[in-house]
């Protein structure tokens, strides 16, 4: 094996017995790797593997069934709703909590948080007691004909609630670190708030922004335990695609589950690659301001 | 674009000439109330409505109980596995030079991108009988699919990239100026890692082990595929709470759900206080 593989990074091993023996090293990164391999490199082969086990055609005629086709449809009009929503949220409430002080601030950032440490069950069972037939505005609600549990605004709502704070939570500390003399400058200088924010703040934080987006679209389209509460699983109508890969799976359809689950799938590699290139255009970033 | 120089600054800050406070704190409110703070408040509301005899008898009732222990109990476990191997995977990654290294620290994060739908039917595939996994494991009398063991595998899955994601930095940031000095003072490796080393990364690994557990305990899709969902025996609680609410009953719903949210806000709290620990420790 080559000597500089391995290595410690960043100092010189041979100067202070910085470094464990060569032999601990292997066993450390063998170990890792290991685990690793098991865990997460496996079932993720197997995803690709099991969906196409039944060859190219079936794969693809169970991706073009209707009740994917609508499944996928609801996915992703789930997902154009819900995060541009929360990418809203999101600016407003690290401009408020990054730029000025006030009182019960820590609070807040805690209350922003709350959704991810909420069980996804129980981020749908709150909307089902609010608008379920025997919530508070269930009654009101099924007088005037508007669904929303077992209907499309419920999961467009549980959506909404289980991304709430990807967006915030990464642009909060982001514009913290980076203060307030830039903007101060430009007001100073006579540009309006909205031009100082298009002109000064957007460009210091696109990359943040961006990662909260794709962070927060990778769970809208692949969130379960919250929808399947309020949707109902009415098929060709409120089934998304997570759901919609439960149902084939429990009819035994075993390959067509695997088929629409590798979308999800896909869709998580490409989540990971996006977000390792903005993670290494935020380092480079900084290091270069 | 530092165009103002040091005594300006000072100037400004007195007097904040950044427009839209109201708004920006307003609209959070607003959204927050609405989304999360009312519905939450639901379940409170909810559950106020019950007498403290059929509360008291819903959540302590036998199936419930199991439910409580196999998911606490379990979720502890797979919490403690992801703490050994998260602090390894971490001490690789930040301290290692290895190829391939940007792909391995890309991928700890799986968990977090790859829905729990397509986690569970897949874990529950690959430790099947006659699964990549399963089937080396079965004829050594390992079951893992459909039992308790499964729901181990699921959790310990989801709950992997947290401690990794916390303690990696705090590594990667860590003083090599100690480290000499232990050694320079006769510290061999060992020494140096429990007595130096550890302690400095002990409240990240704290708090990612609060934050596995918490994830492990009210998860739900990637385990109910893999569980077997047998009551008594492989039942979660997340689980109970949707056969409750399949049956309409609704109040037995809310009654599992405030224990667990309970729980929740026991842990976010535990979190909150490591961290302003481990940051008066930082400064």
């Amino acid at each position: 094996m080559h000597p500089g593989v391995l290595a410690p990074k960043g100092r010189n091993p041979a100067a202070a017995g910085q470094s464990e023996p060569l032999a601990i090293r292997l066993l450390l990164v063998t170990v890792v790797l290991c685990f690793l391999a098991v865990f997460l490199v496996v079932p993720l082969v197997s995803v690709f593997s099991q969906a196409l086990a039944k060859g190219w055609e079936a794969y693809l005629a169970s991706l073009y069934e209707p009740d994917t086709r609508i499944a996928i449809r609801l996915t992703l009009l789930t997902a154009a709703i819900s995060v541009p929503l929360n990418l809203l949220f999101g600016i407003a409430a690290a401009w408020a909590i990054a730029k000025f002080d006030f009182p019960g601030k820590s609070l807040l950032v805690t209350l922003i948080d709350l959704p991810f440490s909420v069980s996804p069950v129980i981020s749908g069972l709150i909307y089902v007691l609010l608008f379920g037939l025997q919530g508070w505005l269930g009654p009101w609600l099924s007088a005037h004909g508007i669904k929303i549990i077992f209907a499309v605004p419920g999961i467009v709502l549980a959506t909404i609630f289980v991304t709430f704070p990807f967006v915030a939570r990464e642009l909060i500390p982001l514009m913290e670190a980076q203060g307030k003399e830039e903007e101060e400058a430009a007001l100073v200088l006579g540009a309006s708030g909205f031009t100082t924010f298009r002109r000064v703040t957007l460009p210091n934080i696109k990359w943040g922004l961006l990662y909260g987006v794709i962070l927060s679209n990778a769970r809208a389209m692949g969130e379960f335990g919250a929808v399947s509460v309020v949707s109902g699983h009415i098929r060709g109508a409120t089934n998304t695609i997570p759901l919609q890969v439960e149902i084939l799976y429990n009819d035994y359809n075993y390959a067509a589950a695997f088929a629409v689950a590798s979308l999800l799938a896909f869709l998580a590699v490409v989540t990971l690659v996006a977000k390792s290139f903005v993670e290494w255009r935020i380092r480079e970033n900084s290091s270069c301001g | 674009m530092p165009l103002l120089g040091g005594n300006a600054m000072k100037h400004s800050r007195r007097q904040n000439v950044i427009p839209g406070f109201g708004l920006s704190l307003g609209y959070t409110i607003f959204y927050l109330s609405l989304i999360v703070l009312i519905p939450l408040s639901s379940v409170v509301v909810k559950s106020a409505s019950f007498s403290w005899g059929t509360y008291w008898s819903t959540v302590t009732a036998p199936r419930e109980m199991a439910s409580y222990r196999l998911t606490f109990g379990v979720a502890l476990l797979a919490a403690t596995i992801n703490c050994v191997f998260g602090v390894l995977t971490a001490w690789v990654l930040a301290r290692y030079r290895l190829p391939g290294k940007r792909i391995v620290d890309a991928l700890v994060d799986l968990p977090f991108a790859l829905p729990t739908a397509v986690a569970g039917i897949t874990l529950a595939t690959v430790y099947s009988g006659n699964g990549w996994i399963g089937r080396w494991l079965e004829p050594h009398g390992i079951k893992v699919a459909y039992t308790p063991l499964g729901i181990l595998v699921a959790m310990t899955f989801i709950g992997l990239p947290f401690v990794v994601r916390t303690v990696q930095p705090v590594l990667a940031d860590l003083e090599g100026e100690l480290e000499e000095a232990a050694a320079c003072l006769g510290a061999n490796r060992w020494q140096i890692f429990s007595r130096v080393v550890f302690p400095q990364i002990l409240p990240a690994i704290l708090t990612g082990f609060a934050l596995a557990f918490a994830r492990a305990v009210g998860e739900y899709g990637s385990i109910i595929f893999i569980a077997g969902n047998m009551p008594m025996v492989s039942e979660v609680t997340p689980l109970l709470i949707i056969t409750k609410l399949e049956q309409y009953d609704y109040p037995g719903a809310t009654a599992i759900a405030t224990v667990m949210l309970s729980v929740s806000f026991f842990v976010l709290l535990a979190i909150n206080l490591l961290q302003k620990r481990s940051r008066r420790f930082a400064s």
